[in-house]
């Protein structure tokens, strides 16, 4: 009695902790809470600074490396077809390692596997411009990442994450991303913290930049200790937000303010 | 301006210059206020309003108020304009020290509080985010803000 009484209450709290959430036919993207003109520099490829970086993406896909001397290229053909909607379900989960890996942390697994080459550095130029390439590929594409059950212990982590409060101001993903996307922080738009156009060029970097680098961003923000690149708890917290983005059509590459 | 724009507009996430470490000093609360200054001297309003428009210090990030020369406030909290009508010294000041004191959901950081935190960065830990003296120049502020 006492446990079924104990179950009721749990349910009905995580109903409550769920109510939070943005219902489908709310999801904005970070697109639409930008200036006419910002929207404008993503929407023309010729104007959009990050196709810079797809278009040495293409020439890195291509060009053959390491002690195994293929590209890209030699394994997976025209990226055009091949990779025409993987981007849509990263983070996937790497049966080798037990664990979810991202685009670029699946991109070094080629590196190192395939290529019998050295990983890319996190936030290296090599890495974003081939990140930028491949997800190109899926611009439209509907996120659909998360799938895989082997998925589920993942997903939950990253959501946990999101709920935690942490750092100095003692804030979490939340408070803003789902409780406040409407409102403006110190005169900037709180967008609701979509994944869809990463690696995306952001004008405050002045570069592209990868989704980690947002989500350490945000966790500096609130004076929490921001956890390293490629680290499990960043690739977790990627892995939520793309299940929380689920449906909605990948950007990539997108421009933010 | 669209430069300066950005720029302000990274807001939070500019690293404050955080108050040095210190033991906090005790305090006691009475009802819903602290009655009694956190430093036994009141502080000084200028600073106090100096103090509320830096980013440093959080507030207009998350709050509007009477500050007409900042071009970028927050939408996250009441408008902080009348505070001193609305709230007494006292509960201005545990408003300030520890509003998750008085309801446990805030957005509202605690800005002279070190436990009950999580994954604190280094450079902010085992501190408060502002010095029991800016507190009180706070506090000496709020309470001029009278309409
Ligand atoms: C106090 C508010 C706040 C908190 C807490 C916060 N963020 Fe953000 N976040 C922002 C702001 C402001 C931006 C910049 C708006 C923009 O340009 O998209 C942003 C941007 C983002 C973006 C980029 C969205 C886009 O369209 O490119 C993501 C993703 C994101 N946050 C995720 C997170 C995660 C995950 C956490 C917790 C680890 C977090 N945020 C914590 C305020 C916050
Ligand atoms: C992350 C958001 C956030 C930050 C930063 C913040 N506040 Fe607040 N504050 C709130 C919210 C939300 C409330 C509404 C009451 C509540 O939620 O407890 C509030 C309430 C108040 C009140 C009472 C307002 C009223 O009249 O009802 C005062 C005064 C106040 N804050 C002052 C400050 C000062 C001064 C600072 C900076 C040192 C600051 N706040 C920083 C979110 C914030």
């Amino acid at each position: 009695m006492r446990i079924a009484a104990c179950i009721a209450l749990l349910t009905a709290m995580a109903g409550a902790a769920l109510a939070t959430e943005i219902p489908l036919s709310e999801r904005r993207s970070g697109y639409s809470f930008m200036s006419a003109d910002t929207r404008a520099m993503q929407d023309e490829d010729t104007a959009n600074p990050g196709m810079l970086s797809v278009l040495d993406g293409e020439t890195l896909w291509k060009r053959k490396a390491g002690t195994a001397d293929k590209a890209c290229a030699d394994c997976h053909n025209d990226a055009r077809v091949s990779m025409k909607g993987v981007a849509a379900h990263y983070p996937a989960f790497e049966k080798a390692l037990g664990k979810p890996v991202d685009l670029e942390g699946r991109i070094n697994v080629c590196r190192t596997n395939h290529q019998q080459a050295s990983p890319f550095a996190y936030e290296s130029r090599d890495l974003l411009a081939l990140s930028a390439y491949v997800a190109q590929q899926s611009r439209g594409e509907p996120i659909a990442a998360g799938d895989d059950p082997e998925l589920a212990p993942f997903v939950e982590k990253g959501h946990a994450l999101f709920m935690q409060r942490q750092g100095q101001l003692n804030l979490a993903c939340t408070n803003c991303h789902d409780d406040n996307w409407d409102k403006k922080l110190a005169g900037s738009a709180i967008t609701q913290g979509q994944p869809t156009g990463y690696p995306l060029y952001r004008l405050e970097w002045q570069a592209l930049g990868s989704l980690q680098r947002r989500l350490r961003a945000c966790i500096t923000g609130i004076r929490a200790q921001a956890y390293d690149y490629g680290s499990l708890e960043l690739v977790e917290l990627e892995l939520y937000l793309m299940t929380r983005a689920r449906g909605m059509p990948i950007e990539t590459p997108a421009v933010r303010p | 301006m669209a430069r300066l724009a950005l720029t302000l507009a990274a807001g939070l996430f500019a690293a404050g210059a955080p108050a040095s470490a210190e033991e906090l000093r005790p305090y006691t609360v009475v009802g819903d206020a602290i009655p009694q200054s956190l430093t036994g001297t009141s502080g000084d309003v200028t600073r106090g309003r100096a103090l509320v428009v830096e980013r440093s210090s959080t507030c207009i990030l998350c709050h509007s108020g009477p500050f007409p020369e900042q071009a970028f406030q927050g939408d996250l909290a009441p408008n902080l304009s009348g505070s001193g009508v609305r709230w007494s010294e006292g509960q201005l000041r545990l408003r300030l020290v520890d509003a998750a004191h008085l309801n446990a959901a805030t957005i509202m950081p605690s800005y002279y509080r070190i436990d009950g935190l999580t994954r604190v960065g280094a450079s902010w830990r085992g501190k408060p985010i502002l010095s029991a003296e800016q507190i009180e120049d706070i506090v000496a502020y709020l309470v001029t803000l009278r309409n």
